[in-house]
């Protein structure tokens, strides 16, 4: 039996972009994303929350947008990896994964680099092991799991540098 | 060659970073030509028999849906299975996506729902029920060990083992014997991406084929020939590749399905698949090896009897070389070994990151370690007793091996000499510690490759070469070497790769990609630097000093030496001096290029030494790997940073393959069941200790013009091997089948 | 995913109208998913993210009320339940993944449904799925199908490790329908698959899960989750052990323990936990235990393998909870 998907109305702002639309209700937040709005960034490794290469921040939270139905976060602010640099500077995130060689065939880093980002607004950042079980989310077949925790340290030790900068 | 680095051999970051840490990095899912159509497959959840019916009028209800392709509907393509035979030269009758309604395999595509948006297309493949005609199958890897046979043609990089001496009479008078069957279970590549094809219809009618595979001229020739196209309608792109470890050799059925489904509609159309569709095509083998040791007292090896069987389909003989390692890397006077194929009715098995040698260096280096505790000698020191420096298989010199050096430099970089030598007698509070060791070899291979260097108006050297970059670092290595070989800074040089039109390039795979791509762009940077001198020296209106040979290019100018030491062109000025808006040089790289002689007669392999810990709780089994160090030597290092990355990539996937990866075959049904990241596991982040990489010094100028190995495949061998010999040391129990899982 | 209409209300009682083809939609992390995989097949869906439940309120009886749209994530991290209720926030970080987390919400949690292999195959024959149609399971590839509660129709392991904490804890489900309101002991939720096990728990058509309440935790440092899955992260549990333990004077007083991994719904043998009563905590008191936890344990083809662990895996949960060192979930050494 099938079923008639009545459009809804979609709205979200996404990389602080307004976004308004009637969307059937099975279009997912990353199909949205990759294949109506053209952001390719976020990437798609399951397409059943098994694997992290779909994170973006939804009102500043990681989540898997493979998972999240479009029309399901109304007014939501959306983050993806293409709203993270600005001006065409890359966030330190991405800079440090560059450093640290955080990656190989660069498919789970936008959502590797997602996480990250909000794992620091966390704060589950106290020590390697905590780092790894708080970034275990996002699978790397690729195998490049040591680079990404050293491009965290690198952010969370510069962060650290900043902070006694500013308490001095 | 002679290199003077600054740029071969640095650690440079990735030039394709920004790209991929913005997201800007176009992989063959994501073009989005204008009126494209998602194609969703479907698959047949029977092993074996014959389609009946096709029920798609309910699919073909959905708003939006196109077209449903079948075998009954589809346009036409070859007929002959020879048509479909592809890079990897499996003999067989390679599989005919869509060809008629027979089912060789669980998975098979029995339809494809075309429709303008992903959510129809999806919708419509659920509604689509198909009956089928069932044929008896076996899916069953110990009922097809009982038909195991040889293959009357082999596959083309099959190396039969050559026996020496009385390998069953040694084994007989041999005082200390270890004799065990060994099994790795089959695994999936699973790269991150799964495998997609965008196919954009281009105005006179040629098909632009956006494919995720690591050979654009190999599947552009698989097109054409399989479609019944000339080469010049297809064009196959892959700029990106998100991973493929193998599951890219071979033309997978999205990359046909689509570009068929192009042919037919006259439309751009996309086929991505599934997670549970990457557990339908290629896989890791299941594999048993019978292995038999034979040993004097002194742990002086005797014999090595070595018997291996891989599984393969019911049409196509898939073989692997996993019997010979041992003979080739151990010094052993009798020695012998058996390989055959055990068919089964699924999908033919592949090639998956270190073929063969994944497989059979890891289960005979967890043999070695047997014996050597059946001879009481550390399993260092056995490996050093029974080392042997030439390829003791075919009694062939080796371009080079420093396995001696990444032996020592590995074990005290691990601190391998404070181990005490009984097992279950390191304890660190509650948890065995064990450690374990085990050597690696993997083939350092070189295939015919061409380049193109291209100075343009703009300054910029331009490179170009249909070699693909699966997150092998290809782009930055390929950029040091031009750099080094033109004197250009990176940022000025371009580099074009993924594309079937750019010059000729093998398909990605057994780490020659480094050895060959680099020697090729070596070639044309230095063709392109002769060229440009020669124009110079013709141009009369250049300035003397430039004409004559006393004239460096450094630094992405031209610069006079000596007397004119103050003297510099710019590369553009010097261009538009010639006359010329660019000058080009194209080059092919063969073996012969240095080592001519060597190619016959030495043997070349990359090698290495693995050091791991693992910490194994007594009562529960549970496993941790808390350190890894791998010293490698593999020629030349293009790229430490890089490379290195490769290396622990490696060790990575060897861990799954130690510990987690298992596809587990349901034979009644002939399909893996556990088709998805939740229930088959790679290593996640917590499952992966720091990893130090070492590379020993190995200087060899005959094993390729560059002097360099490759290091895509080495991390595999011996890292799997290295943590089941921790595991018994922490445990005293020998687990000899991987994975090493819970309640083993 | 097949079409379905879409409705998101934000009255209770404009959600609860109950018909078999609605489902409810919370964090969407089980129910996407599993629409996905073709095996819910809705023909509406009713978002239940604009309902008010959505908060962490103190009980009078000192215990707490956790609405049933809390996110797993700001359950684990509330100050009131790591601080009274640490067996609760350890168990929800020892599932699934930060991401899930953030979605997934309590309610979803309870309500999650089995991740055998067969069930999720629309083209297996699969009782929970299609009942009548057999369990491809039995005789399959089931090592992570569940030794206890089995029956012939299905042995599917209930998944969740948050509701294993909830069991240990002895938590109350709050639902309300279009027959009013009921409370529900967590450990009679969930349902034995017997002859039907289409039903995974006792929710009626249109029956919502509001709050989950938890009774005072005298526990103290007595309590652990100890979970052995087949990697060291975002796996699920092979084996998994809640428990909490009342001490006093070097003795048990009262002793609570449930079971993930092993069992079709959270397990839980009262005569077990009997046994602890009154007793110093020692190597054959925790042998009983065991013994009796696992008592009718039935293995099929691949999953003997959970019936050899289990009994050291509680053995040794009893007693860091005895000790009072509960297992971290990011240090990966089990104490
Ligand atoms: C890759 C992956 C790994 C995971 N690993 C783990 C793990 O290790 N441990 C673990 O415990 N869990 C794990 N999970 C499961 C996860 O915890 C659940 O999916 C989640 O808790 C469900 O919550 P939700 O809000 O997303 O539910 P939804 O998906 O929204 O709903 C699930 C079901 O509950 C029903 N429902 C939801 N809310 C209510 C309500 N208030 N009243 C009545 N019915 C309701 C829905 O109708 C639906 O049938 C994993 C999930 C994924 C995808
Ligand atoms: S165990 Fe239960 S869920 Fe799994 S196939 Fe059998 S009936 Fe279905
Ligand atoms: S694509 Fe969303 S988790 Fe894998
Ligand atoms: S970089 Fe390739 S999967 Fe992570």
């Amino acid at each position: 039996m099938t079923h008639v998907s009545v459009a809804v109305p979609c709205r979200l702002q996404i990389n602080g972009q307004g976004y308004a639309a009637d969307l059937p209700p099975s279009v997912t937040l990353l199909d949205l994303l990759r294949e109506r709005l053209g952001l390719i960034g976020t990437k798609k490794g399951c397409d059943h929350g098994q694997c992290g290469a779909c994170t973006v921040l939804v009102d500043g939270k990681r989540v898997k947008s493979c998972l999240i139905l479009a029309v399901s976060i109304p007014d939501a602010a959306v983050m993806t990896i293409e709203g993270i640099s600005q001006n065409g500077r890359l966030h330190p995130m991405q800079q440090a994964f560059i450093d640290t060689d955080a990656f190989q065939c660069g498919y789970c880093t936008p959502g590797q680099i997602m996480s990250a980002i909000a794992l620091l607004e966390e704060g589950h950042i106290h020590s390697r092991a905590e780092i790894r079980e708080f970034m275990s989310g996002n699978l790397c077949r690729c195998g490049a799991y040591n680079g990404i925790i050293d491009a965290i340290e690198r952010i969370v030790a510069q962060q650290r540098g900043n902070h006694a900068g500013e308490a001095a | 060659m002679n290199v003077i680095s600054t740029h071969i051999g640095q650690p440079v970051s990735r030039i394709d970073g920004v790209a991929k840490v913005t997201g800007q990095a176009k992989y063959a899912a994501e073009p989005h030509p204008p009126g494209m159509l998602y194609g969703v497959v479907v698959n047949s959840p029977i092993a074996r028999g014959r389609i009946e019916t096709i029920h798609d009028a309910e699919a073909r209800q959905i708003p939006g849906v196109i077209e449903i392709m079948t075998h009954l509907n589809r346009p036409h393509a070859a007929l002959f299975e020879k048509s479909y035979m592809d890079g990897l030269g499996v003999p067989g009758a390679p599989y005919r996506p869509l060809h008629d309604g027979e089912i060789h395999f669980n998975g098979q595509p029995v339809a494809v729902v075309f429709a303008e948006t992903f959510e129809a297309a999806r919708e419509a493949a659920m509604l689509v029920r198909v009956d089928y005609e069932r044929w008896p199958h076996n899916a069953n890897f110990e009922v097809a060990l009982h038909q195991k046979y040889m293959p009357s043609k082999t596959r083309s990089n099959y190396v039969p083992p050559k026996p020496r001496g009385d390998a069953a009479a040694a084994y007989a008078l041999s005082a200390v014997k270890t004799e065990g069957r060994y099994h790795l279970a089959p695994e999936h590549h699973n790269p991150m991406e799964m495998h997609a094809t965008t196919v954009i219809v281009e105005d006179d009618g040629t098909f632009t084929v956006w494919d995720k595979t690591q050979g654009p001229q190999a599947v552009q020739a698989y097109l054409a020939s399989a479609l019944s196209l000339s080469k010049d309608q297809v064009r196959v792109r892959n700029p990106y590749v998100g991973g493929a470890f193998g599951s890219g050799l071979r033309a997978v059925y999205n990359v046909f399905l689509a570009t068929l489904a192009a042919k037919m509609l006259k439309r751009a159309v996309r086929v991505t698949l599934t997670r549970p569709q990457m557990f339908t095509h290629a896989f890791r083998p299941e594999a048993v090896m019978d292995i038999a040791l034979g040993a004097s007292r002194d742990g002086t090896l005797q014999s090595m009897i070595v018997k291996g069987v891989t599984d393969t389909s019911r049409f196509e003989h898939n073989m692997e070389n996993i019997v010979i390692w041992g003979l080739i890397n151990y010094r052993c006077p009798n020695a012998t070994a058996d390989y055959k194929v055990a068919p089964r009715d699924t999908y033919t098995s592949s090639d998956m990151r270190a073929p063969g040698a994944a497989t059979g260096v890891n289960l005979l280096e967890m043999a070695i370690d047997e014996m050597a505790y059946a001879c009481g000698m550390d399993p260092l020191a056995f490996r050093l007793h029974n080392y042997s420096d030439i390829d003791a298989m075919h009694d062939m010199p080796l371009t080079s091996k420093a396995l001696r050096d990444a032996m020592a430099q590995g074990a005290q970089h691990f601190g391998w000499h404070d181990r005490s030598m009984i097992p279950g007698s390191m304890r660190d509070g509650r948890e065995l510690v064990g450690w374990g060791m085990a050597t690696g070899i993997w083939d350092a291979m070189f295939s015919p490759t061409s380049a193109r260097a291209r100075l343009g108006q703009d300054g910029r050297l331009h490179i170009a070469t249909a070699a693909s970059d699966i997150g092998t670092g290809t782009y930055t290595i390929l950029a040091q070497t031009a750099a080094e070989a033109f004197g250009m800074p990176l940022d000025r040089i371009d580099i074009e790769l993924g594309d079937s039109a750019l010059p000729e390039c093998p398909t990605e795979g057994g780490s020659w990609t480094a050895a060959s791509a680099g020697a090729a762009v070596w070639l044309a940077c230095h063709s392109l630097r002769t060229k440009l001198f020669a124009a110079l020296a013709r141009c009369k209106n250049a300035p003397s000093w430039a004409r004559q040979d006393s004239v460096k290019l450094e630094g992405g100018a031209l610069h006079g030496m000596n007397e004119n030491a103050q003297d510099s062109l710019s590369l553009s000025d010097a261009l538009s001096l010639t006359g010329q808006d660019v000058l080009e040089a194209e080059e092919t790289a063969k073996p012969g290029l240095r080592g001519k002689i060597s190619q016959m007669r030495k043997a070349r392999f990359t090698h290495s030494a693995v050091f791991c810990e693992v910490r194994v709780d007594p009562e529960l089994g549970t496993v941790r790997v808390t350190r890894l160090v791998n010293a490698v030597a593999a020629g030349r290092i293009m790229n430490p940073k890089t490379a290195a990355s490769q290396i622990r990539g490696a060790m990575v996937m060897a861990t799954g393959m130690a510990l987690h990866e298992d596809s587990l075959m349901d034979e009644r049904v002939g399909q893996f069941m556990n088709h998805n990241f939740a229930e088959y596991h790679i290593p996640a982040h917590a499952d992966i200790p720091d990893m130090d990489v070492l590379f020993v010094n190995e200087h060899d100028d005959e094993v390729s013009p560059l002097g360099v190995k490759g290091v895509g495949e080495i991390g595999m061998c011996g890292t799997a091997a290295a943590i089941a010999n921790a595991i018994f040391h922490a445990t005293g129990r020998r687990e000899r089948n991987l994975p090493i899982t819970l309640g083993a | 995913m097949r079409s379905f209409s879409y409705s998101r209300p934000s009255a209770l009682d404009e959600a609860c109208q109950g018909a078999e083809s609605v489902r409810f939609l919370a964090g969407g992390t089980n129910l996407i998913d599993l629409m996905k995989s073709d095996v819910e097949r809705p023909a509406h869906v009713v978002d239940i993210k604009s309902l008010p439940m959505r908060d962490i309120t103190d009980r009078p009886d000192g215990g707490l009320r956790l609405g049933a749209l809390v996110t797993n994530a700001d359950t684990a991290a509330h100050p009131l339940v790591t601080g009274r209720y640490p067996l609760l926030a350890s168990a929800i970080l020892a599932g699934a993944s930060p991401q899930i987390r953030n979605m997934a919400t309590n309610g979803g949690n309870l309500n999650q449904r089995t991740r055998c292999h067969y069930f999720y195959d629309p083209a297996m024959a699969c009782n929970k799925r299609s009942p009548g149609t057999g369990c491809a399971a039995r005789g399959g590839r089931n090592r992570i199908m569940a030794v206890l509660g089995t029956s012939d129709a299905c042995i599917a392991t209930f998944p969740s490790d948050m509701c294993i904490a909830l069991a240990a804890l002895n938590a109350t489900v709050n639902l309300h329908g279009p027959q009013g309101e009921r409370t529900v002991s967590v450990r009679d939720y969930h349902r034995l698959p017997g002859d039907t096990p289409w039903r995974d728990n006792v929710l009626q058509p249109g029956e919502i899960v509001t709050a989950i309440d938890l009774p005072p935790a005298p526990f103290g440092p007595h309590h652990t989750y100890l979970k052995i899955r087949d990697r060291q992260s975002f796996a699920f549990a092979i084996v998994s052990v809640a428990v909490g333990l009342q001490m006093e004077d070097g003795r048990i007083r009262r002793g609570s323990i449930a079971l993930g991994g092993v069992g079709t719904k959270p397990w839980c043998v009262p005569e077990a936990e009997a046994l602890l009563n009154g007793q110093p905590p020692s190597h054959s008191l925790f042998r009983d235990v065991a013994e009796r936890l696992l008592h009718g344990a039935v293995a099929d083809r691949d999953n003997a393998a959970k019936i050899r662990l289990a009994p050291r895996v509680i053995e040794r949960a009893l007693w860091q909870a005895a000790v009072g060192t509960p297992q971290s979930q990011t240090d990966k050494a089990i104490r």
